[in-house]
């Protein structure tokens, strides 16, 4: 094969510009997706870092390395970094940026120029999160969650951080609004709602939690900052305000905000699945409904996060009874997954790995969390190692193995070179391996009453910590090996040519990587996405 | 289970944890194993051809409605051994449980003030919680209770101790610094001592009644500035009057001697002088919380000398 292909792509041609302002300036949706992509990468290395520091100084107990005081900033930063900076745009702006205006059958998104803009403000608030560490009074010391009034008294530099993560709300809203009028507007002709693929679909009941539930957690950040500057109580009981409204305002934005994580997650596994099987996706239409029913419900559990807060004990039941229906539309979709698959001729490419990965994962982090939902058992396990366990395994388990298996998914299409299989497979198999060695026993600690956030230790958490520091030293080979094989192969890899998985969504039916424009001609849709024969 | 069981709550908390694990273990092996089992036997190698299966109505009604079955069934047994959590007998014994960062005050009804929770064992007691300052959470993990303590409001726990002994409490709630070292025990002992205990009020010393020692305390500025010289956050309170200090002033070392004038700009200025081998940055200025006749309070109480 040639490589005419990658020459006639967006790689090679952008706008009027000429080399690095040919990426800053493009609205290439396909760009703005690989900006968002390399950016991303970067501080997911850098809070992946700040996580290696905190499993070294809990290797022992006492204080080995840093100061508490420097512990609690690297958990905050930490938090901050991976929540707002890595995982709630991952997938929707990298993958739905680059993927999905294709998948639909269009040439960019609706409005691209307020797309490159989402992406600067997406940079703005990276730098002010990133100066929130070094300007002013010391490092941010409160947690990504912020929790007044704490975070309305500490000495650090709160406001920064705050005013980063509100920042990086509109670039979240802005992004779902684009997506929301791309996916009405701009389907091919003939691709009906219930013919479009299920990533975007996925998309788009994420892009409603992101225009609907931001505005909110925008307002409680400015509410911190105006009571820290101007001394208006809304949360400090010093000042006549109220810290539990803090928390329900806080949570009523951040548990939807997990939606945003996972929704895209599931939507890519639903299309790699189908894929690899060589088969027609299981359930077409429930996994659309449950991710309608997710993003609905999602509006309205927060209070699973504040069982030992201090509310009435009706509000306690009772948003414990809503998150327990709202785990249901996640299992019928983990059913239908594992129906995909039955009677399929499976093709175990690395994809697949990552994506059997992320199943096993999944379920994990979905049956502890039935734990948490719980009143009686989440009263012990509340505000423990187990949340982070839990959190982790959806979060990382979860919405990041799915970002890895999308990479191996789509990098052939995306660079139109193939990478290494073999080192592939290996570096999923250490991601894995390593993952479950380091949050494993933090569930086991956790139900023995390790509290989380904890810089020290009661001597018989310590066999935990020494497993966890272990695992995250095989995770951290394990990324290595994988960014080596991508950054390589991304250069020097054979070419892949259009289609190397036999996919049959629209992406496949273009060169790889696209050129531009995407398609020379619109195509007209006439079948379902997944019509395998 | 892996922990101990010392109170009445443990046995409908274990049983719920005991049946949502469980339900999980079955849902994710079989499942693992399914999946397992599709991918050797439909491997491409194996099963060349893929067969289009068609959709059955009946199973994804079957595999919707049995979920929501059995969460309902997880949600009850949460529930049942909730419920009482939240129900003290009204013949409890009273105890006003105090958190503020970073340490733990057990108030009892005759007045008795102690850093342990000692209670008698097989008897109901009710903590009334309450902070000073930040949210803590009180967390007994041999118990499997936990309830914040939000300043502004009165929050409640209670439990009967069904086990003599010690057993850890911890703060659960993320509180700052030494928020991993805010830690105590229950002491459960039989009740005739716990009565004698009760009636031993330690004399306060003199030098404790003090009206600025009261100030420091509420304040909880004893979380980091320690009474017995312990090097916490910041320097240590005991003899600290007259004391001769290396500073850093714009990180230029200088001697000093710890009077009046000092004290005084520490509290409003705390990070301009800072004691040698402690951190800038942790200390925030009272100059807005505390009176200036509190500040004199203060100075008058570091001015008092110890009592043997
Ligand atoms: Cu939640
Ligand atoms: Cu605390």
């Amino acid at each position: 094969m040639d490589i005419s292909a990658i020459d006639n792509s967006f790689l090679k041609h952008g706008t009027k510009y000429k080399g690095i302002l040919g990426w800053l300036m493009s609205t290439d949706h396909k760009r703005i997706g690989l900006m968002y992509m390399y950016a991303i990468m970067i501080f997911f290395v850098v809070g992946g870092l700040l996580g290696g520091l905190m499993r070294l100084e809990l290797f022992r107990p006492g204080q080995d390395y840093i100061t508490a005081q420097t512990y609690n900033a690297v958990f905050t930063v930490h938090g901050v970094i991976m929540i707002f900076l890595v995982v709630i745009p991952g997938l929707a702006a990298v993958f739905g940026n680059i993927l999905m205006p294709i998948m639909i059958g269009a040439r960019d998104v609706a409005f691209p120029k307020l797309n490159l803009f989402s992406f600067y403000i997406y940079v703005l608030g990276a730098i002010l999160a990133i100066a929130s560490q070094f300007l002013g009074k010391g490092a941010p010391d409160t947690g990504w969650t912020f929790y007044a009034p704490y975070s309305t008294d500490t000495n650090t530099n709160v406001v920064a951080a705050v005013l980063a993560a509100f920042v990086l709300g509109f670039s979240s809203i802005l992004t779902g609004l684009n997506f929301i009028v791309t996916i009405h507007r701009m389907r091919a002709p003939g691709m009906t709602w219930f013919k479009m693929p299920l990533f975007p679909w996925s998309l788009y009941a994420t892009a409603w939690i992101q225009l609907l539930a931001t505005p909110i957690v925008g307002i409680t950040l400015l509410m911190i900052i105006a009571e820290r500057w101007f001394k208006i109580g809304f949360f400090d009981p010093n000042l006549g305000g109220d810290p539990i409204l803090f928390q329900h305002l806080f949570w009523i934005y951040s548990h939807p905000a997990v939606y945003v994580m996972i929704l895209p997650a599931m939507g890519v596994i639903t299309e790699i699945i189908p894929t690899f099987s060589q088969k027609r996706i299981f359930g077409y239409k429930a996994i659309v409904f449950s991710s309608v029913a997710i993003a609905a419900v999602g509006y309205l559990v927060w209070g699973h996060h504040m069982y030992t807060a201090g509310m009435s004990t009706t509000a306690r039941w009772f948003f414990s009874l809503l998150t327990f229906i709202v785990a249901v539309p996640s299992a019928i979709k983990v059913f239908n997954w594992i129906s995909t698959m039955y009677k399929g001729s499976i093709n175990l490419q690395p994809p697949f790995y990552f994506t059997m990965a992320f199943v096993f994962n999944f379920m994990i982090g979905g049956l502890t969390g039935l734990v948490l939902g719980s009143l009686a058992t989440d009263i012990h396990v509340h505000d423990t190692a187990f949340v982070v366990a839990h959190f982790h395994y959806i979060i990382f388990g979860g919405m990041g193995f799915a970002f890895l298996a999308a990479i191996h998914y789509w990098f052939p299409k995306i660079y139109g070179r193939m990478y290494n299989n073999k080192l592939a497979n290996i570096s999923c198999a250490f991601i894995f391996g390593g993952f479950t060695l380091l949050y494993f026993p933090q569930f086991i600690i956790g139900m023995q009453g390790m509290p989380r956030r904890y810089f020290d230790y009661l001597p018989q958490y310590e066999w935990a910590q020494v497993f966890s520091f272990f695992g995250a030293i095989v995770l951290a080979v394990g990324v290595i090996i994988m960014l080596f094989n991508l950054i390589k192969s991304a250069r020097k890899g054979a070419i892949a040519g259009p289609n190397p998985w036999n996919g049959k969504t629209l992406e496949w039916t273009i060169a790889s990587p696209p050129t531009v424009e995407n398609f020379e001609e619109i195509p007209v849709i006439t079948e379902g996405p997944y019509e395998y024969k | 289970m892996l922990l101990q069981v010392a109170s009445n709550f443990v046995e409908g908390v274990d049983k719920a944890f005991f049946i949502i694990m469980g339900i999980g273990v079955i849902f994710l092996v079989g499942l693992t194993t399914l999946m397992l089992v599709f991918v050797f036997k439909y491997n491409k190698k194996k099963h060349p051809k893929a067969v289009q299966v068609k959709e059955r109505m009946i199973l994804e009604v079957t595999w919707t409605a049995i979920p929501l079955l059995i969460v309902g069934f997880m949600f009850y047994y949460g529930y049942i051994a909730f419920m009482p959590m939240r129900n003290a007998p009204d013949d409890a014994i009273q105890v006003t449980a105090v958190g503020k960062m970073w340490e733990w005050n057990f108030i009892y009804a005759n007045g008795k003030e102690s850093k342990k929770l000692v209670v008698p064992f097989n008897k109901a007691v009710n903590l009334k919680l309450i902070s000073l300052d930040v949210v803590h959470s009180l967390y007994i993990p041999a118990y499997r209770i936990k309830e914040d303590m939000v300043k502004g409001e009165e929050g409640f726990m209670w439990f009967i101790p069904t086990q003599k002994g010690r057993f850890d409490i911890l703060c659960a709630e993320y509180c700052g610094v030494r928020h991993s070292y805010m830690s105590s025990e229950v002491d459960v002992i039989d009740e005739d001592k716990f009565n004698l205990w009760l009636t031993i009020i330690d004399k306060k010393s003199n030098k404790e009644e003090l009206p600025g020692f009261l100030v420091l305390k509420n304040n909880a500025c004893t979380g980091c500035h320690s009474l017995d010289g312990t090097k916490l956050v910041g320097p240590s309170f005991k003899g600290l009057y007259g004391r001769s200090e290396i500073v850093l002033t714009n990180d230029v070392e200088r001697n000093i001697k710890v009077d009046e004038e000092y004290i005084k700009a520490s509290i409003v200025n705390p990070d301009i002088d800072v004691v040698k081998d402690y951190n800038k940055g942790l200390m925030k200025s009272y100059q807005t919380v505390l009176k200036d006749e509190e500040i004199q309070q203060i100075i008058e109480y570091f001015k008092t000398p110890d009592e043997k």
